[in-house]
């Protein structure tokens, strides 16, 4: 064997891009365990369901392209992805609607633009938005009242169900989702005829607590291991605080920020969603930035907008800003008296 | 106890310093061949002193320093010049240089040392030309000359002396061991710093993974102004930058040296090369090296005479190898069969350096130098081949590593790219090319690899825009010169066709000045619309304006005076027709114009500085030299006109 030559440095660390993505979908186990637990099998068929399309669109793709299948599928991070967008949808949105949703972001929102790494948009999101604007009545109507597991339907009718279209008679399924409601009633109802609404249960929203708890607690494992920084977190959830305790401080007339903080997709878009490194913006200054800009549009669209939720919207608009965030919040590098600020040309040599 | 601070980033590698550390300082066999390349500095290569067959002794200067940065070479044993030639030597590129071959007479005999009891008898002066005699250059592994930099600019006062000895990088322990054995060197080779230098605080910054060497210098520091000082074990703290940081706060400015805000650092191991250079006389011919790596039977650090073949080194480690690996017949030891190797692990990687900064040598024949201060022969299982590159997904780990505070992640985007502008944009040259943002990466991709790639492919750019920039300049000029060169023919026709008229009309000399008036003024104004170029306008308007004049003149005096000043043997024959003043008025007038054309030869000298060979000075000296010579002839005439004519009232022009 002749010596190698190589240039340095020749030691190498642990870390792996598989080992993050497989931290990621360990750590969403909690709030989607809750999620489970309060809206039914439907949640966790849908993840696996997704993960599968997403591993089969990933592979299709990578051939068509003429990558190494197994090399790239070990990063996991088709499986995140899918994690992600079906944790987003309705429990019991249709098969279809799962499909449509994971191919897109695949296909379109990820490989079209390059595969990983080079997609500028949050692939899980762009699925969502997608199906969330072309098929609202599937989006909005398959939420189930939360439950237990045991009153709900039993895991091979909501198989049936997603998959079939069986009826199970669930009649929750119109039901919406804490922000929803909050935010149409409060103009006709009192506090207390609003709240007295079985999605809002005895604590903040009925099930959506221990669910964004779940996701927090799950986000805090990410940073514990060093996977995600804190600024993009912290800076969403301020913001968010913020807005609500300046602009919607009268909770006659608008969603409270207990709602805001725990109920909807708000933790896992901060923890999970925002924080996705390949769209989010570069330096530690740009992500508070970044996830402050997510903060603001996120109340905004939930508060005036048309949709009860914005997750996604707020973090694809976002998304479009980072190259732009990126060029203004450069940090300071050792030896240089400040920081570099907007596109500048090299000096000349 | 002193504050200290924290430098951004760095990582924690595993540090496998125990490998090298169980033994003290051994000394290995003498060899039969020293290879010396005459650079093993950063500067101008040594020039030779010696002749193929000249005998020398140990410690005998070989090869002189050439030009300011650049240090001597010594024997490091006594013998005979087999050789010099080219041979490879330790060097990223795997390329051959200039070597001078030493083939050892087994006696190593000593020449005779100027010994120095007392260092505070010698100026600084003296102390620097000794250090710079005795060939020593930076032994952390860069190599500057020592001299040089103990000589700072005039102007940067060293109010800090540092002494590293913080030695970050995983395996290498040489400083380590070196420290705890001779600390008194290390100490006293900085005192003779400190007392060339002056500076206000003395500081030996040592990593606290060292717990020997820190006993050891603090005892040796006992009662000096030195101060030993522990910092926390953080690879690079070893880094010049980032000892500065955690010792002083302070950051050296981009583009700067750390003498410019003060502060000088330099290695432990060259302080105790220093002394030992001042207070025997000895040069720099040997070094202590770490030989480490899972294949090493005994590792540990040797004292190596410089030039020694690391194959040498390496068996002399207990690695089996060739025999015949010596250092004027370059072998690949990996190409020899090795029956007995047995027991040891194959080498697949010999690293010269730390596995984070070194560069892998092609084969064990190359010689070690003056900054070898590691030999790694690693095998696969320590450092297995480079993983396949994934793709980038932005996690930031790299900047959050980064002691220089860069964005690697985008600097890797850019430099894939070939963006190189905004590579610079993003500071890629503050890069130090520690490799921490490789370290981290979870997808494995060769960051340094692609800023290594960026800085040469716009280092390369630089040189290429220069030689276009010249090229063009020298396109221009010509084409300025073939227009004007157009221009003055033209001019030259109409000067003729004038005054062919003016003979036919038999009218007055007195209408061509303002003719020639006319010409001059239109110059001026394109000067004046050239904007960026004007100065070179101005220049060459004045060439014009004195070749007009030049033909104003010759127009003047018509055809025979013009003549007579280019041949003064003749002069008498036309005396009676000419006027004595016209003549004197004319030698002031070349004077004048001579004097001006010196002045802006004189100006564009000073603006153009290093360019004194640009087309528009030479042209002025040109013009100044024909003006001289103009200059003479019309005196001369003069000359001859008044003693032909000696009544006339006028004195000689002043």
């Amino acid at each position: 064997m002749a010596l190698i030559r190589v240039t340095s440095p020749h030691a190498h660390g642990s870390n792996k891009t598989a080992n993050i993505m497989q931290w990621v979908l360990l750590s969403t186990l909690p709030g989607l365990s809750a999620l489970t637990i309060f809206f039914g099998w439907g949640v966790l068929i849908n993840v696996v369901f997704a993960s599968l399309l997403a591993v089969l669109a990933e592979a299709t793709v990578l051939k068509l392209r003429k990558k190494p299948i197994g090399f790239y599928l070990q990063d996991y991070s088709a499986v995140v992805t899918a994690v992600l967008l079906a944790l987003s949808l309705p429990p019991f949105a249709p098969w279809w609607v799962t499909t449509v949703a994971v191919l897109f972001s695949i296909v379109i929102a990820k490989h079209l633009y390059g595969g990983l790494g080079s997609n500028p948009f949050n692939p899980a999101m762009v699925g969502y938005a997608l199906v969330l604007i072309s098929f609202p009545v599937a989006m909005t109507t398959h939420w189930a009242t939360p439950s237990t597991l045991q009153e709900g339907p039993g895991f091979f009718a909501t198989v049936g169900y997603i998959f079939l279209g069986q009826d199970i008679g669930v009649d929750g399924f119109t039901m919406a989702t804490p922000l929803d409601v909050y935010k149409h009633q409060i103009a006709i109802a009192t506090i207390e005829e609003v709240t007295s609404d079985p999605v809002f249960g005895n604590f903040v929203a009925r099930g959506w607590e221990w669910v964004n708890l779940g996701f927090l607690l799950g986000g805090l494992v990410l940073i514990g291991r060093k996977i995600i920084s804190w600024h993009i977190p912290v800076s969403l959830l301020s913001a968010l605080c913020v807005c609500s305790l300046l602009l919607g401080w009268d909770e006659d007339q608008y969603t409270p920020l207990s709602i805001h903080l725990l109920s909807g997709a708000t933790m896992l878009g901060a923890f999970f969603i925002a924080t996705d490194p390949v769209s989010a913006a570069t330096s530690h200054q740009g992500k508070l930035v970044y996830g402050a800009g997510i903060g603001i549009t996120l109340y905004v669209i939930r508060t005036w907008g048309s949709y009860p939720d914005a997750v996604a919207f707020a973090v694809l608009l976002m998304n479009f800003a980072v190259p732009f965030i990126d060029y203004y919040t450069r940090p300071r590098t050792y030896g240089h008296t400040s920081a570099q600020r907007g596109i500048r040309r090299a000096d000349p040599p | 106890m002193r504050k200290l601070w924290d430098f951004h980033g760095g990582i924690h590698p595993p540090e496998n310093k125990h490998q090298s550390t169980q033994s003290s300082i051994r000394s290995i066999a003498l060899p039969d061949t020293l290879v010396l390349p005459l650079n093993q500095h950063i500067g101008a290569a040594a020039d030779p002193c010696v002749r193929v067959g000249d005998t020398v002794l140990k410690g005998q200067m070989i090869a002189t320093a050439v030009g300011r940065i650049s240090v001597a070479v010594h024997a490091p044993t006594s013998g005979t010049i087999a050789a010099i030639e080219e041979h490879p030597v330790p060097h990223p590129s795997g390329m051959s240089d200039n070597c001078i071959v030493l083939r050892s007479d087994g006696e190593d005999r000593w020449m005779e040392l100027t010994f120095c009891a007392d260092y505070k008898q010698l100026s600084a002066a003296e102390i620097l030309s000794r250090v710079r005699q005795a060939g020593i250059a930076g032994m952390g592994g860069a190599g500057f000359p020592t001299e040089v930099k103990l000589h700072p600019p005039s102007n940067d006062k060293v109010n800090s002396l540092i002494l590293n000895g913080a030695e970050c990088e995983p395996y290498i322990t040489a400083d380590d061991l070196l420290m705890q054995e001779r600390a008194k060197q290390i100490v006293k080779g900085m005192e003779i710093m400190a007392y060339v230098l002056e500076p206000e605080e003395t500081l030996i910054g040592i990593e606290d993974n060292k717990p020997k060497a820190i006993a050891a210098m603090r005892e040796a520091a006992a009662n000096t102004r030195i101060e030993v000082i522990v910092v926390p074990t953080k690879y690079p703290s070893g880094g010049e930058k980032q000892l500065i940081r955690i010792l002083t706060g302070r950051e050296v400015p981009q583009g700067s040296i750390p003498a410019d805000i003060g502060i000088m650092c330099q290695n432990v191991a060259t302080a105790a090369a220093v002394y030992r250079a001042i207070r025997f006389g000895e040069p720099l011919i040997s070094r202590i090296t770490t030989v480490v790596g899972e294949s090493v039977p005994r590792p540990g650090n040797y004292e190596v005479l410089l030039g020694t073949a690391m194959s040498f080194l390496l068996q002399q480690a207990g690695l089996p190898l060739a025999q015949d690996a010596t250092a004027a017949a370059p072998v690949d030891i990996t190409s020899h069969p090795r029956p007995n190797q047995g027991h040891c692990p194959a080498v697949t990687r010999l690293i010269m350096g730390g596995p984070m900064m070194g560069f892998t040598l092609p084969n064990a024949s190359l010689p070690v130098i003056k900054t070898t201060n590691c030999l790694l022969a690693a095998t696969p299982d320590e450092f297995p081949g480079p993983a396949t590159e994934q793709a980038c997904i932005r996690c930031g780990m790299c900047a959050d590593v980064c002691p220089a505070e860069l964005l690697p992640q985008q600097l890797f985007w850019y430099a894939k790219a070939e963006e190189f502008d905004k590579t610079e944009m993003y500071n890629l040259f503050d890069c130090i090319e520690c490799g921490a943002c490789s370290y981290v990466c979870p997808s494995h991709i060769p960051l340094v690899q692609y800023y290594r790639f960026a800085k040469d492919q716009i280092r390369a750019a630089r040189i290429e825009q220069r030689k276009s920039d010249l090229s063009r300049a020298r396109f221009e000029y010509r084409q300025q010169r073939l227009d004007r060169e157009q221009q003055e023919k033209a001019a030259k026709r109409k000067a003729r066709a004038e005054s062919a008229a003016k003979a036919q009309a038999a009218k007055a000399a007195s209408d061509q000045p303002e003719q020639a008036e006319t010409t001059t003024m239109a110059t001026t104004a394109k000067a004046g619309a050239g904007g960026a170029e004007s100065k070179q306008y101005i220049i060459e308007a004045a060439v014009e304006r004195a070749q007009q004049k030049h033909l104003q003149v010759e127009a003047e005096s018509s055809k025979p005076p013009a003549l007579e000043a280019r041949d003064p043997e003749g002069p008498q024959n036309h005396e009676e027709s000419r006027n004595l003043d016209e003549l004197l008025d004319r030698v002031t007038k070349t004077k004048a114009k001579l004097e001006k054309l010196q002045d802006s030869l004189a100006t564009s000298l000073a603006t153009n500085g290093d360019q004194s060979n640009s087309p528009a000075t030479e042209k002025l000296s040109n013009a100044v030299e024909k003006n001289k010579i103009r200059l003479a002839a019309a005196e001369q005439a003069l000359a001859a006109a008044q003693a032909t004519a000696p009544s006339t009232q006028q004195s000689k022009p002043a």
